[in-house]
C-alpha cells in the first residue's frame, strides 16, 4: 500500500493549529490590518465630501449611497468582521505575549520604536475611539431619530447636521486628533510590520515600503484630521 | 573606577528574587564587565557571603554562555558586543549599574544572573539540522553553491545562541534565533530537502517551549551581538506560510 | 607495563584500510544493547556521540556548559586543514602527514598522523553536507586559504569563526541523535570519576551543576573528549571552564598521561592589561603575513609612543634573527623571540611583556582599505579590547598558552591504558607531538570523532555483547561516589582565607615562569616544591562557600584547580626528565645558537606517566617513536 493511500485522512484540525501558531496568529494580523488600511484610505477620501461648500448634500448622498449599495453592504460587514477579527487576535496575542514574560524588568530594554512596543496599547486607544464614532453617527444614522432633508424631491438622512453639531464642540475635536495620532502611529509600525510578517522583505523593494508606510500613515490620518477642523474651525466662523 | 551595582539576587528558580546593591571599588576601566564582576565575587566570597551566579565561558565573544541585562539593555549598551567583551571604560566613575538576569517564560533563572536556556536546544532539536548520516557524504565541491548564497547562510549561521533577542523582545519571542537557524539551513542546498519539514517542526517547538510571538520591533536585531538580521525573521514567516499551506506536513 | 601502541603492519598508506577490513564488528541488533558515555561535547564528543548514535548504540553524553553547543571548540578561528588539493598546488595525504609530523618535531606517532590525514578529506565532505557554510570562490566551489606557514594552500575556513561553524555542524548531528532518542544529553552536567570494575571503564560519576546532586551512570565504554589542560596555567586562550578534572580522574584511576609538557604558546595574543585580568585572547595568526614585529633598540624607550621611535631605534628582531622567514616563523619561534626580547627589559607596556605588531609599512605599501579588507575584523576587535586603533598605533601583542599537545596516552583504537577508556581530540596526546600546526586541532576532533572512533570502539565492544547493562549498584560505583563526595565536604569545610582564584592565579604564576616558554631544570625543580606547598596550603586554607546541594560556581572550580595542581607538578616532572628542546618545550640547558636542539637519541619517545600517588614519583613509561617513512630532520627557519 501507498503512503499516500495509508495516510489518506483529511481533517481540518491542522487549520486551528495553523492559525494558533505565533505565525498563524501573525498572519491574521497582517492580512485584516491591511485590509483595513483599505478601508481607512477609502473611508477617508468619501469622507472628504465633507469639505464640499455646498450644505451637506454631496455627503448626504455619499452616505446614502455608502449604505443603500448592495455590494458596499456586503463590503462594510466584511469590514465590520475583520475589525472585530483584528481586535480579538491583537488582544489575545498580546495576553499570550505577556505571559511569555512572567517577571519584568527594573529597566526596561528598548532598541525600537515606542510605537512597535505599544501597539496593543495604541490598538485599544483605536478601538474606544471607535466605539465612540459608531455610536455618534453609525448608530445614529441606522437607528436614531435622524433630521432631513430633500434634494430633487428625494428624502436624504441629514448626517452632515449631526457631524457638524459634533464637529462644533471642541473636546471632540480634540478627541478625534488624540485618536488619529493613535492611529498614524499604530499604521506607522503596523504597515510596514505586515509585509515583514508575510514574508515581503527584499533589499530592493522593503525601503519602498516603508517609505510608502509612513506616506500613508500621515497621510490617510491628515486627511481625516482635516474634516473635524475644516468644521470647527471653518464653517463656524 | 567605583562603581555602584544593583544586581539581582534569587537563590534557585523557586525563589522570588530581589536586588541586593553592592559597592565595588578599584575598578580599571580595561577590564571587562566580566572581570568587574569576578572582582565583586572575590569581594563576597572574602566577607564570607554567596558570591553572584553567572554564566560565562569563553569570554571571547562567541561561545554565547554570558547573558546580563545591564542597565536594561542585553549584553550592554555598547552594539554587537556580547558581556565578556563590553568592557568598563563604557561606564563612568560613580556609575549605578543595574544587572539582571535574561527574564522569559522559557528561560527561567537556574540563580542569580544565571537562566536555562535548554529550550533553545529544544528548538535546534526539532529539526535545526540536516539528516546526514556520518560516512553518507557525497563529495564536497559536487555541490557548488553561489558565493552569496553561501554567504548569506553565514550572515546567519553566525548565531551563538546567547539568547539576547529573545531578552530584547517584549514578547520574548525567539524568532531571531530561530529563524537564523531556518534561514541558514534555507539558503544552502544540502538544507533543501527537509526544507518545509524544518520549519514546520521547528516553529511547533518555539511556541510549545513558551517563547512570544514577533511583533517586528527589531529590537533584538539592536541587541544581537552578532548583528543578526531581522530579515532573516522575514525569511522565517515566508518559508513557515509557505511550508504550512502547500505541504502536507501537519501544522 | 609494556605500551603496546597496537599499530597495524604493513605500509604506511594502507594500515587504515586493512585495519577496517579485518577489524571487529557489532551488529545493529547487539549495538542496541550497548551503553556508551562521552564526556565533553566539543568537536571530539559531539561528532563521536553523534555518529556512535547513528550507528546505533546506546549514548550518554555530558557537557558542563549549558548547551552542547559551547564546548571550546567553538573559539578556534583560522580554519580546518584537509588533502583534497583543490588548489593543484601539489598537496597530497602524504604531504599532510609528513608537514604534520616535521611540524611537531618528530614526536608524534606516524600511524596515526596517516590516519589522521587521510580522514581529513572526508572531514570535509561530512561537514559540507551537514550544512557548514565554508568560504566560497565566486564559482560556487569550496575555497582555501594558506595558513601556519605550509607551503600548500589546504586550510578550509569559514570567515574568523570556523570553529564555531564546525562545531554547530556537529552540534545539529548530536541534536539530530537526541531528538531521535538514540543519544541522551545531560547539560551542566560534570564528571567527577571514572568507575572502573575488573580493569575495565564501566561508567562515571557526575554531578548535576543545577542541584548538586551526584549521579551515578554506568555503560560498557566511556569517551572523554575533554580538551586540553592549557588552563593550569590560570591565564590562557581556553575558556574559564576548560579543564583537567575528566582527564585526571583517569589518570589516577590508572590511565597513563603523555607528554604533559608539551604546549603551545600562541605569538599573537592580546597582552595582559591588570591584574585582574581572566583570560587572554588570541588574535588571529594571519596577522603576521602583514604585520611586522618589533621593541625597541633602547630599553629607555619602551614605554615611548611608538611613533617618536626613530627607524633606526627599532628592532625587527624576527626579520633579523631569522631572515630567510622573517615575521612568519612557525609559532614555537616566534613566541620564544618575544619572551627573549622581554626579558631584555625592551617590552613595551608597563608590564614589560608586550612587543609591537606594525602595520604601518603595509598600510604605506598596499593602502589601508587593502589592509582593512584583510583584517578589518580582528582590528575591529583589537580595537574594542585593547582600546587602541592598530591603523594609526602598533598593536601590542605577547604570547599566550594556547593548546596542548600532550594528553591521555592512547594506543591507535584511542584507547588509554584502561580498557573501554577512549580519548579523543585534544584530550590525548597522539597526533601533534611537541608542536602543533595551525589549522589542526579542528581536524583531529572531527577524525577522531566521525571516523576513528565509530571504527575502532567496536574492537572492544564486539567483546562486550554478552555484557548486560551496567549495574550502578555496584560496590566499585558506591566507592567511587564516596570518593567524589569526600572531596566535596573537604573543599566546602577547609573554610580557609583565600579564595580558589588565588591559588588558580599563584599555580599559573609558578607555571608560566618556570614550565612557560623557556625551562630549565633549577626552575623546574623549584617548580616542583612550590607547587607541593601551594597544593598543601590549597587543601588548609581555601575558602569555597556555598552548599554542595545548590548550583555552585565556586565548587566546580575548586574541583577543577584541586586536580590542575597536581597535573601542574607532573608537567613540571616531564618537563624535568625530556633533557632536549624540541616544538613546543624549550630547555634553556639543550640548544645549538640559541635555538632549540633536538636529541633523538635519547628522547625519541613517549613519555608516559603512571599515577603512583599525590606528591610521588611517577612511573615514568616509554613508547619508542619509530619513524618508517620521514627522516627527522632539524627544523631551520634561519
Amino acid at each position: 500500500m501507498s503512503s499516500e493511500i495509508a495516510t489518506k485522512t483529511y481533517s481540518l484540525s491542522w487549520l486551528g493549529h495553523f492559525f494558533s501558531s505565533s505565525v498563524g496568529r501573525k498572519l491574521i494580523m497582517s492580512l485584516t490590518g491591511l485590509f483595513l488600511c483599505l478601508f481607512l484610505a477609502v473611508h477617508m477620501s468619501g469622507n472628504l465630501q465633507l469639505l464640499k461648500s455646498d450644505g451637506g448634500r454631496a455627503f448626504n448622498e455619499y452616505a446614502y449611497f455608502m449604505t443603500h449599495f448592495a455590494p458596499i453592504k456586503v463590503v462594510s460587514y466584511i469590514t465590520y468582521f475583520l475589525i472585530l477579527l483584528h481586535a480579538f487576535d491583537g488582544v489575545a496575542l498580546a495576553l499570550k505575549n505577556r505571559q511569555a514574560r512572567p517577571v519584568k524588568y527594573a529597566a526596561t530594554p528598548a532598541g525600537s520604536t515606542w510605537a512597535s512596543r505599544n501597539m496593543a496599547l495604541l490598538g485599544i486607544i483605536i478601538f474606544f475611539f471607535l466605539v465612540v464614532h459608531l455610536k455618534s453617527f453609525w448608530f445614529e444614522y441606522k437607528f436614531g431619530a435622524m433630521p432631513s432633508v430633500t434634494y430633487d424631491g428625494k428624502e436624504f438622512k441629514d448626517l452632515y447636521s449631526i457631524v457638524k453639531e459634533a464637529f462644533s464642540q471642541w473636546w471632540y475635536v480634540l478627541l478625534y486628533l488624540v485618536s488619529l495620532v493613535a492611529l498614524a502611529y499604530h499604521l506607522i509600525h503596523g504597515f510596514q510590520s505586515a509585509f515583514q510578517t508575510l514574508g515581503l522583505s527584499h533589499k530592493k523593494y522593503t525601503p519602498i515600503i516603508q517609505a510608502f508606510g509612513w506616506i500613508f500613515s500621515i497621510g490617510v490620518n491628515l486627511g481625516f484630521a482635516i474634516q473635524p477642523l475644516y468644521l470647527f474651525f471653518i464653517q463656524q466662523s | 573606577m567605583k562603581i555602584t551595582l544593583k544586581v539581582w539576587r534569587q537563590k534557585n528558580a523557586q525563589d522570588n528574587g530581589r536586588f541586593e546593591t553592592y559597592n565595588v571599588a578599584d575598578i580599571e576601566s580595561d577590564m571587562s564587565f566580566l572581570e568587574m564582576m569576578d572582582v565583586l565575587n572575590q569581594q563576597l566570597i572574602k566577607d564570607k557571603k554567596d558570591p553572584v551566579a553567572f554564566d560565562h565561558d569563553c569570554r571571547e565573544g562567541i561561545c554565547g554562555m554570558c547573558s546580563m541585562v545591564i542597565n536594561g539593555h542585553p549584553h550592554g549598551h555598547v552594539k554587537a558586543t556580547t558581556t565578556c567583551q563590553l568592557h568598563m571604560r563604557s561606564f563612568k566613575d560613580g556609575d549605578t549599574i543595574v544587572v539582571e538576569p535574561w527574564r522569559a517564560k522559557a528561560f527561567p533563572v537556574i540563580k542569580d544572573l544565571a537562566v536555562d536556556r535548554s529550550a533553545f536546544d529544544k528548538v535546534i532539536q526539532a529539526g535545526g539540522y540536516i539528516s546526514v548520516n556520518t560516512g553518507s557524504a557525497p563529495e564536497a565541491n559536487s555541490v557548488p553553491v553561489p558565493q552569496d548564497m553561501a554567504e548569506k547562510a553565514m550572515d546567519a549561521a553566525e548565531c551563538i545562541g546567547c539568547g539576547a533577542c529573545v531578552a530584547a523582545c517584549k514578547n520574548s519571542s525567539a524568532m531571531l534565533f530561530l529563524s537564523a537557524k531556518v534561514s541558514h539551513m534555507a539558503l544552502l542546498p544540502q538544507g533543501q530537502p527537509e526544507r518545509k519539514k524544518r520549519v514546520i517542526s521547528m516553529m511547533k517547538a518555539h511556541d510549545e517551549a513558551g517563547f512570544g510571538s514577533c511583533t517586528n520591533t527589531g529590537a533584538c536585531e539592536a541587541y544581537c551581538p552578532k548583528g543578526i538580521s531581522i530579515t532573516n525573521i522575514a525569511r522565517l514567516n515566508r518559508e513557515f506560510l509557505s511550508a504550512a499551506l502547500s505541504s502536507e506536513q501537519p501544522v | 607495563m609494556k605500551l603496546d601502541a597496537k599499530i597495524p603492519a604493513g605500509n604506511l598508506e594502507d594500515k587504515w584500510t586493512t585495519y577496517r577490513s579485518k577489524c571487529k564488528l557489532v551488529s545493529p541488533a547487539n549495538k542496541r544493547r550497548l551503553d556508551v558515555i562521552v564526556i565533553g561535547s566539543g568537536l571530539a564528543g559531539a561528532s563521536a556521540a553523534a555518529t556512535l548514535g547513528e550507528l546505533g548504540y546506546n549514548v550518554k553524553c555530558f557537557c558542563f556548559q549549558d548547551s552542547p553547543r559551547r564546548a571550546h571548540s567553538i573559539a578556534a578561528q583560522g580554519g580546518i586543514n584537509a588533502a583534497k588539493n583543490y588548489q593543484n598546488d601539489g598537496d597530497s595525504i602524504y604531504r599532510l602527514f609528513y608537514d604534520t609530523i616535521k611540524g611537531g618535531d618528530y614526536r608524534s606517532r606516524e600511524a596515526n598522523v596517516y590516519r589522521l590525514a587521510e580522514a581529513s578529506v572526508q572531514i570535509i565532505d561530512q561537514c559540507v553536507a551537514q550544512g557548514v557554510p565554508f568560504a566560497r570562490e565566486y564559482g560556487g566551489l569550496l575555497a582555501n586559504r594558506s595558513f601556519g606557514g605550509v607551503q600548500v594552500s589546504r586550510t578550509f575556513y569559514a570567515r574568523g569563526q570556523t570553529g564555531q561553524q564546525l562545531l554547530l555542524g556537529a552540534y545539529s548531528a548530536l541534536s539530530r541523535q537526541i531528538a531521535a532518542g538514540s543519544v541522551k544529553m545531560y547539560n551542566r552536567h560534570e564528571m567527577l570519576d571514572v568507575v572502573v570494575i575488573d580493569g575495565k571503564a564501566r561508567g562515571i560519576i557526575a554531578r548535576n551543576l543545577i542541584t548538586g546532586q551526584l549521579e551515578r551512570h554506568g555503560a560498557h565504554a566511556v569517551l572523554l573528549c575533554t580538551g586540553g589542560y592549557g588552563n593550569v596555567f590560570y591565564l590562557s586562550t581556553n575558556a574559564m571552564g576548560s579543564n583537567v578534572t575528566a582527564a585526571w580522574k583517569a589518570h589516577r584511576k590508572g590511565a597513563l598521561f603523555a607528554n604533559p609538557c608539551f604546549t603551545q604558546i600562541h605569538p599573537t595574543c592580546i597582552p595582559v592589561t591588570s591584574g585582574y585580568q581572566s583570560k587572554l585572547t588570541l588574535m588571529s595568526e594571519s596577522l603576521r603575513n602583514d604585520g611586522r614585529v618589533w621593541v625597541p633598540k633602547k630599553k629607555e624607550d619602551r614605554l615611548k609612543p611608538p611613533q617618536q621611535i626613530p627607524e633606526e631605534d627599532r628592532d625587527y628582531y624576527l626579520e633579523r634573527m631569522y631572515p630567510a622567514f622573517g615575521n612568519l616563523v612557525p609559532r614555537d619561534i616566534a613566541s620564544r623571540a618575544a619572551k627573549v626580547v622581554c626579558d631584555e627589559g625592551r617590552g613595551v607596556v608597563k608590564s614589560g611583556y608586550a612587543v609591537y605588531l606594525d602595520f604601518s609599512d603595509a598600510i604605506k605599501r598596499l593602502g589601508k582599505d587593502v589592509i582593512a579588507a584583510r583584517y578589518g575584523n580582528l582590528f575591529e576587535m583589537y580595537q574594542r579590547i585593547a582600546d587602541d586603533n592598530p591603523y594609526e598605533t602598533p598593536m601590542k601583542i605577547f604570547p599566550a598558552v594556547h593548546y596542548t599537545m600532550g594528553g591521555l596516552w592512547v594506543d591507535y583504537d584511542l584507547s588509554t591504558t584502561i580498557p573501554g577508556l577512549y580519548a579523543l581530540g585534544e584530550a590525548n596526546f597522539s597526533d601533534h607531538g611537541a608542536n602543533r600546526l595551525g589549522a589542526s586541532a579542528l581536524m583531529q576532533g572531527l577524525a577522531d570523532g566521525y571516523f576513528v572512533i565509530p571504527v575502532t570502539i567496536a574492537q572492544f565492544l564486539a567483546d562486550e555483547i554478552r555484557t548486560p547493562p551496567i549495574n550502578t549498584n555496584q560496590a566499585a560505583f558506591a566507592e567511587a561516589q564516596n570518593n567524589v563526595q569526600a572531596q566535596i565536604d573537604r573543599l566546602l569545610g577547609i573554610k580557609g582565607n583565600k579564595s580558589v582564584d588565588d591559588f588558580h592565579m599563584a599555580l599559573g604564576k609558578i607555571m608560566w615562569d618556570k614550565c612557560g616558554m623557556a625551562r630549565n631544570a633549577e626552575g623546574l625543580k623549584q617548580a616542583r616544591k612550590e607547587i607541593q606547598t601551594l597544593r598543601e596550603e590549597f587543601w588548609q586554607n581555601v575558602l569555597v562557600p556555598g552548599t554542595a546541594n545548590e548550583f555552585n560556581p565556586e565548587l566546580e572550580k575548586a574541583g577543577r584547580v584541586a586536580d590542575f595542581l597536581e597535573l601542574g607538578e607532573l608537567m613540571v616532572i616531564d618537563a624535568l626528565n625530556r633533557e632536549e628542546s624540541c616544538g613546543g618545550h624549550f630547555r634553556e640547558e639543550f640548544t645549538e645558537d640559541g635555538e632549540a636542539k633536538r636529541d633523538d637519541a635519547n628522547f625519541q619517545y613517549v613519555a608516559a606517566w603512571e599515577f603512583t600517588g599525590t606528591g610521588k614519583d611517577p612511573q615514568l613509561h616509554k613508547e619508542e617513536l619509530v619513524f618508517e617513512n620521514v627522516k627527522p630532520s632539524t627544523r631551520s627557519y634561519k
